[in-house]
């Protein structure tokens, strides 16, 4: 925007515990040593929220945090702008400590550097879209007209030209979060927290919401934590992700590092049922050869998908295609099988994966067992 | 085996000297104080004084027509516009106009403070544990005690009149408001506030932008209570010397005049039905929003 400099600002959380109910502190040892949270819980009675959280989220990229209900998520998002106080740990934001922030300093930090958009919305129902796009900018204080102007421009951005007088509750839940969008936006912090923000929406809504979000943050390059428990919205939107699993995190890294190597059986069992030919980039399954031996075949850019890139290949024919950079340097060569094999999640290269590429052969098994049922039904 | 059937009590001289040194006590208080304490309540006699002659010496077209209007403002309701200027002129047909106005006033000022009192102790308790555990118990006799008791010592301190007969309602009729400030607030989604929170809002800025706001429906209900009680106290405050449509009564159940305690008490019916619908139709007209539904 242009009444700001571009500030970016990363965050680096690192060893971040919390430990929900009375003296909390007391127990830190003891999850140090190796206690679990089931036993914490059994012992003590108390919830262990996340344990030794260390995150580092780089300015400007979108950083998905994703896990079931109960992970710890919605927690650790609340601890970046200290809604929720750490039992221990370190939360630097753009070189400034949060936890040592002061009563006054933490209202400016939650006023001018973070913004929060929630799963329920969260507007206020007694004042329209614009009155409530303007709610962060009343706080910051300031001129109004400017402000005026500023929330238009993002209710405007968010696709609710015309809405700016309509309550929240003549809004369908959709258009309701995209306000809260706008809001969010509107106080040009730069860092954008969205708890589970697209959860509650139904499933079209939701991928036209991602798709804005993906195209309003190649304008702002805001630094996103985006908190979500749907694996797909995780690798559609995020630059990294972060796996969290009864508040530990399992698995950080790239959507192609999640996909084709997750860490553990947890993270494999998640992304068993993921599009793959949506998500896998060519270059992250391209053999690396010698430019200088590439023969003068089709070409295909690193980020296209396997999906595209199986599709270009069917049209224009061969069996093997050439992987080249941005500006068309060559890096590496992939063939239709690799291709192919990476969709359904066989090879070695990927690992985990073992039942998938069998399944197809179970036939014989299949009509084995089959006389054995009807057979069952009926002695019923 | 007596002490069976006869429960175990004080003595009566012991009784009678705890009696007599409480009623001994407070009587050299009011000597000693109730002056100054009149003097304290000076500015609430003007305040009433200045709001019954407002009432009773404006031309009654006035008073009908500014009531109509505050109806309109309130409800947007031509039945209830319609309501109050049938009910005034029937109250003045019959002659009862003055002693209304009288009672009106007292309302009005018993409402406003109660009012200014009220909110921000709701408020307060709204905010801490320990301040409302210890309100609590304070509104449960405030309500329950008999209105006859807490009269004689404001009678003591400030003889009879309009400023005893004054505290007298307030004290009866602020306790809803009280408790319904602190209920409306209480009651404010928690997800809102974490957005406040989350916004960076100072605690005044979310009382402001957020709380009452979200709280005001209940808070005006606690209105509209505190107002029905003001007026349920009108007969018993004119015991104490206040002028209006009570005393009639009073003199009616003395004399056993039938009629007139009728029309009396169906005239304190006809402002309560007033005050009740204006108030609920402008707390309604506040949820507007709330019940515009998404197509």
């Amino acid at each position: 925007m242009p009444d700001r400099e571009e500030k970016q600002v990363g965050i680096v959380i690192s060893h971040l515990f919390k430990i929900f109910g009375a003296n909390a502190n007391n127990h830190l040892n003891a999850l140090a040593k190796g206690m679990t949270k089931a036993e914490l819980n059994e012992r003590h009675g108390l919830v262990l929220g996340l344990n030794d959280v260390s995150i580092n989220m780089a300015a400007g990229q979108v950083h998905v945090i994703m896990g079931l209900s109960g992970s710890g998520k919605s927690t650790l998002i609340r601890h970046i702008n200290r809604l929720v106080e750490p039992t221990a740990g370190q939360i630097i934001v753009g070189g400034q400590d949060v936890l040592k922030l002061d009563e006054h300093a933490l209202r400016a930090f939650r006023r001018n550097t973070t913004a929060m958009v929630f799963q329920k919305f969260a507007l206020l129902p007694h004042r329209n879209v614009l009155e409530n796009t303007l709610y962060g900018l009343e706080i910051q204080g300031g001129d109004r007209y400017r402000h005026r102007e500023k929330a238009m421009r993002w209710i405007s951005r968010v696709g609710l030209n015309g809405f700016e007088n309509r309550y929240p509750n003549q809004l369908s839940g959709g258009m309701q979060q995209r306000v809260g969008l706008a809001r969010a936006l509107a106080s040009d912090s730069p860092i954008l927290l969205m708890d589970e923000a697209f959860s509650a929406l139904d499933p079209l809504i939701r991928s036209d919401m991602q798709e804005m979000l993906r195209n309003i943050q190649q304008e702002v390059k805001k630094t996103i934590v985006f908190i979500t428990h749907d694996l797909d919205e995780a690798l559609r939107l995020g630059d990294q992700i972060a796996i969290l699993r009864n508040g530990e995190v399992v698995q950080q890294g790239s959507s192609q590092d999640i996909v084709l190597r997750p860490a553990d059986d947890y993270v494999a069992s998640f992304v068993k049922d993921v599009n793959r030919g949506r998500i896998i980039r060519v270059d992250a399954i391209m053999t690396p050869s010698n430019p200088a031996s590439a023969l003068p075949k089709s070409l295909l850019s690193a980020d296209t998908t396997l999906n595209a890139a199986a599709k270009l290949m069917c049209q224009h024919g061969g069996h093997e295609s050439v992987v080249v950079d941005g500006h068309g340097k060559p890096l590496g060569r992939v063939t239709k099988d690799q291709i192919m094999a990476a969709m359904i999640g066989y090879g070695g290269l990927w690992g985990s994966e073992n039942g998938g590429g069998t399944s197809s052969f179970r036939p014989v098994l299949y009509s084995a067992n089959q006389p054995a049922n009807p057979g069952n039904r009926a002695e019923r | 085996m007596d002490w069976l059937t006869n429960f175990p009590h004080l003595n009566d001289e012991a009784l009678r000297l705890v009696k007599k040194g409480l009623d001994d006590a407070f009587r050299t208080f009011t000597r000693t104080y109730g002056d100054s304490i009149e003097g304290l309540f000076a500015p609430l006699q003007y305040l009433l004084i200045k709001c019954e002659h407002f009432l009773t010496d404006t031309p009654w077209p006035l008073i009908i027509s500014l009531a109509a209007g505050l109806a309109w403002l309130a409800s947007r309701n031509l039945t209830t516009v319609a309501g109050t200027v049938v009910t005034l002129v029937a109250i003045g047909f019959l002659n009862m106009w003055d002693d209304t106005m009288k009672t009106v006033s007292m309302i009005l000022v018993s409402t406003i403070i109660a009012i200014v009192l009220g909110a921000p102790v709701g408020i307060a308790m709204s905010r801490s544990e320990r301040i409302q555990r210890v309100i609590n118990p304070v509104l449960d006799v405030m309500q329950t005690m008999p209105s006859f008791v807490y009269l004689i010592p404001v009678v003591m301190l400030l003889g009879i009149g309009k400023v005893p007969g004054v505290i007298a309602v307030v004290i009866y009729a602020i306790p809803p408001m009280i408790r319904l400030t602190n209920l409306g607030i209480r009651l404010v989604d928690k997800d809102v506030l974490e957005a406040a929170d989350a916004f960076g809002s100072s605690n005044w800025q979310k009382l402001r932008d957020v709380q009452i706001p979200l709280a005001l429906p209940t808070i005006m209900a606690g209105v509209n209570q505190t107002i029905m009680m003001a007026l349920a106290m009108v007969v018993i405050a004119s015991m104490i010397g206040v002028q209006g449509l009570g005393q009639p009564v009073l003199k009616a159940i003395n004399n056993q005049y039938f009629t007139l305690g009728l029309f009396n008490g169906l005239a304190i019916v006809g402002i309560a039905i007033i005050f009740d619908r204006i108030s609920q139709a402008y707390g309604k007209r506040l949820q507007r929003h709330l019940e515009l539904m998404h197509a």
